[in-house]
């Protein structure tokens, strides 16, 4: 298992490599000089040139594809254009907001996904199973913003009952701590401060959550249906056990493998959701900042946040392919007679 | 009698293996079986009319701004309300149709036509061809979509024509890792090493023996990318990055309006039903297709 571990990771260098690679080649070759952005149309030629000199934009391509992975294995992903601040900084202050949404998201749409699916397994064919599938159907189809925006319509605008933006109101922010709020402010005892910050939660998490609550639904009535049709399943019966612990010790602990997988991978792509669900809930996280530094061209920061992504996606693969391995025995077996 | 009842078994079994019913046909009847499709691919019918007669079904023209009649609720004269401009809303979504289904099409043309080709070099050829195609549709994938789609975006500029290549291309790694997979499931079957053995070239191979034989797996996924392409296009126009003023796309549609969530919510909800109908109704058909076209489900 170690074995197959360290190989792993060393497959994510080159990997890794590559994806540098494209996002410099996006950002430094096919992308407009960001000279005059940055300083506007009004800049002179001379004062764009020492700009870009400053900023190391009129070395050639390749010292500045080395510069910037040197500094990246050091940990240095270079200055903001904008704020100067370095962009390690930048990705730091706004990541805890990303991670606390989407791990909030994958909670919801796993609890809430997994209940679904397994109703309309054993309930196969009823009226629940149908509702069921219909909302997954459903959640595939609406757009993340979208559903956000209906969400704040209906809990802020109509209802008054949930804030539509933000992550907190800022007179309670915890100061200092893991930048996770819910952690941070349950950890000082602010129970005020943790309902805030819970409620600001609440909206973009469903909404993000959404789309992956609807694929794990899915994932899990099909898992369900083909455990549930195994012999041990028929044995489980014939044996007299009821069907409420069939359904719980035999089938679901079965059914769960491939779900695993599943909500691995869509944790990842959550990531990738957080860019709009930010952008609705004004939510102040590493997904909207991205957006915006891609329109700037603030290509140092835009390089750090999407290595970083990138980082954490292929890491999460990893983890669910040996979390999988190490649930299903007969994947380690297999991989043992390789 | 019975001598010539079974005269007659033996040439119906004849005629069965020299002319087994059309695979296509026998695709198209478990298809319309089932329900869901068949809903989907009514409405793909609706929304292809809307998007081809739109002009002779708008009431206003959908780029005609006239501040006189700005934010007016849903009414009988404005079936939708209007926007911000004064502009008929229903107009406008119907305007948006042609822009987000020709974009869903052309997005997937790209991406299926690069993904194929990738795909069945990698499949076919293996070695280093593969291992190149592969790793980087590997690195694509490592990073979000959306997030690539935007930088591209940033890269080739605003304009619906730069969204089509944005979501075309960030969509490639899925079709040639769909095709390579059926090619290496299929090149080492008989047909394909007969032909090999009689001359063909790898490219007449691939294109006239393989493919035809992998079509469906590639059918359902582009079926089911469109939707995913409907969606991207929505988000990037959301993000201020698709049509440019005064076009009328669903996505740009909501981007536009998000300051008037409160005031006007039905500015922002009109178009986004269009959305979800529309990815909605490619996802009944893909699924439907999928099944369809799964030998075991048909059975089934």
């Amino acid at each position: 298992m170690l074995k197959y571990i360290v190989k792993r990771i060393l497959m994510l260098i080159p990997v890794l490599l590559g994806v540098s690679i494209i996002v410099f080649l996006i950002m430094r070759v096919f992308s407009p000089d960001p000279a005059p952005i940055v300083l506007g149309q009004h800049a002179t030629v001379e004062a764009a040139n020492q700009w870009r000199e400053a900023n190391g934009l009129n070395a050639p391509l390749y010292i500045q594809y080395f510069n910037f992975i040197k500094g990246a294995v050091t940990g240095d992903l270079g200055t903001s254009y904008y704020t100067k601040t370095p962009v390690t900084q930048e990705i730091f202050s706004r990541f805890p907001a990303t991670i606390e949404l989407a791990v909030a998201a994958i909670i919801i749409a796993s609890l809430f996904g997994i209940f679904i699916g397994v109703i309309s397994a054993v309930k196969k064919n009823s009226f629940f199973d149908h509702a069921g599938m219909v909302l997954a159907l459903i959640g595939v189809s609406m757009p993340i913003f979208w559903l956000g925006i209906l969400l704040i319509i209906l809990f802020a605008g109509v209802l008054h009952i949930l804030p539509s933006e933000g992550r907190i109101n800022p007179l309670l922010q915890p100061i200092g701590g893991t930048g996770l709020y819910l952690i941070d402010t349950l950890w000082l005892g602010d129970m005020e401060a943790f309902t805030d910050a819970l409620r600001h939660l609440i909206l973009p998490a469903v909404a993000l959550g959404m789309y992956s609550m609807a694929i794990i639904t899915r994932m899990t009535r099909s898992s369900m249906l083909e455990t549930m049709s195994q012999d041990f399943i028929r044995t489980a019966r014939a044996k007299g056990i009821t069907e409420r612990k069939v359904v719980t010790h035999h089938a679901l602990r079965n059914a769960m493998i491939p779900v695993t997988t599943v909500i691995g991978l869509q944790f990842g792509s959550l990531l990738g959701g957080a860019v709009l669900t930010e952008t609705v809930f004004s939510w102040p996280g590493i997904g909207s900042y991205t957006v915006q530094c891609i329109l700037k061209s603030d290509f140092p920061v835009v390089q750090g946040v999407v290595l970083l992504i990138a980082v954490i996606f292929v890491l999460i693969n990893l983890v669910v392919d040996v979390i999988y391995a190490f649930i299903d025995p007969r994947i380690k077996f297999s991989r043992k007679e390789v | 009698m019975t001598e010539m009842n079974e005269e007659k078994a033996i040439q119906s079994q004849t005629e069965v293996l020299e002319k087994p019913e059309s695979q296509v046909k026998e695709m198209w009847e478990a298809l319309l079986e089932n329900k869901a499709a068949v809903v989907g691919l009514v409405i793909i019918a609706f929304l292809v009319l809307v998007a081809i007669f739109g002009p002779l079904m708008m009431p206003y023209d959908p780029n005609a701004s006239n501040m006189g009649q700005s934010f007016q609720w849903p009414s009988a004269e404005h079936l939708f309300g209007t926007d911000q401009l004064g502009r008929d809303i229903f107009s406008r979504i119907i305007a948006g149709a042609r822009i987000s289904l020709s974009v869903g099409l052309a997005a997937v043309l790209i991406s299926l036509t690069i993904g194929v080709v990738l795909g069945s070099i990698a499949g076919y050829k293996g070695g280093w061809a593969d291992t190149v195609i592969m790793r980087i549709m590997d690195m694509m994938l490592a990073i979000p979509s959306i997030l690539l789609a935007i930088a591209f975006m940033a890269a080739l500029g605003k304009g619906i024509d730069k969204a089509v290549i944005a979501i075309g291309l960030v969509s490639i790694p899925e079709y040639a890792r769909i095709v390579r997979g059926c090619i290496l499931s299929v090149k080492e079957n008989d047909y394909v090493q007969a032909a090999r053995v009689i001359g063909n070239r790898s490219g007449r191979i691939i294109f006239r023996h393989i493919l035809p034989n992998v079509l469906s797996s590639i059918v359902v996924r582009a079926t089911l990318g469109i939707s995913t392409a409907v969606l991207d296009t929505a988000a990037l126009g959301f993000l201020g990055l698709g049509v440019q003023p005064p076009q009328a796309e669903w996505g740009d549609m909501l981007g536009r309006a998000r300051g008037f969530i409160f005031t006007a919510p039905y500015t922002l909800i009109f178009p986004g039903i269009a959305i979800t109908i529309t990815v909605l109704a490619f996802n009944l058909l893909g699924d439907g297709l999928r099944d369809a076209l799964d030998p075991k489900s048909r059975k089934k």
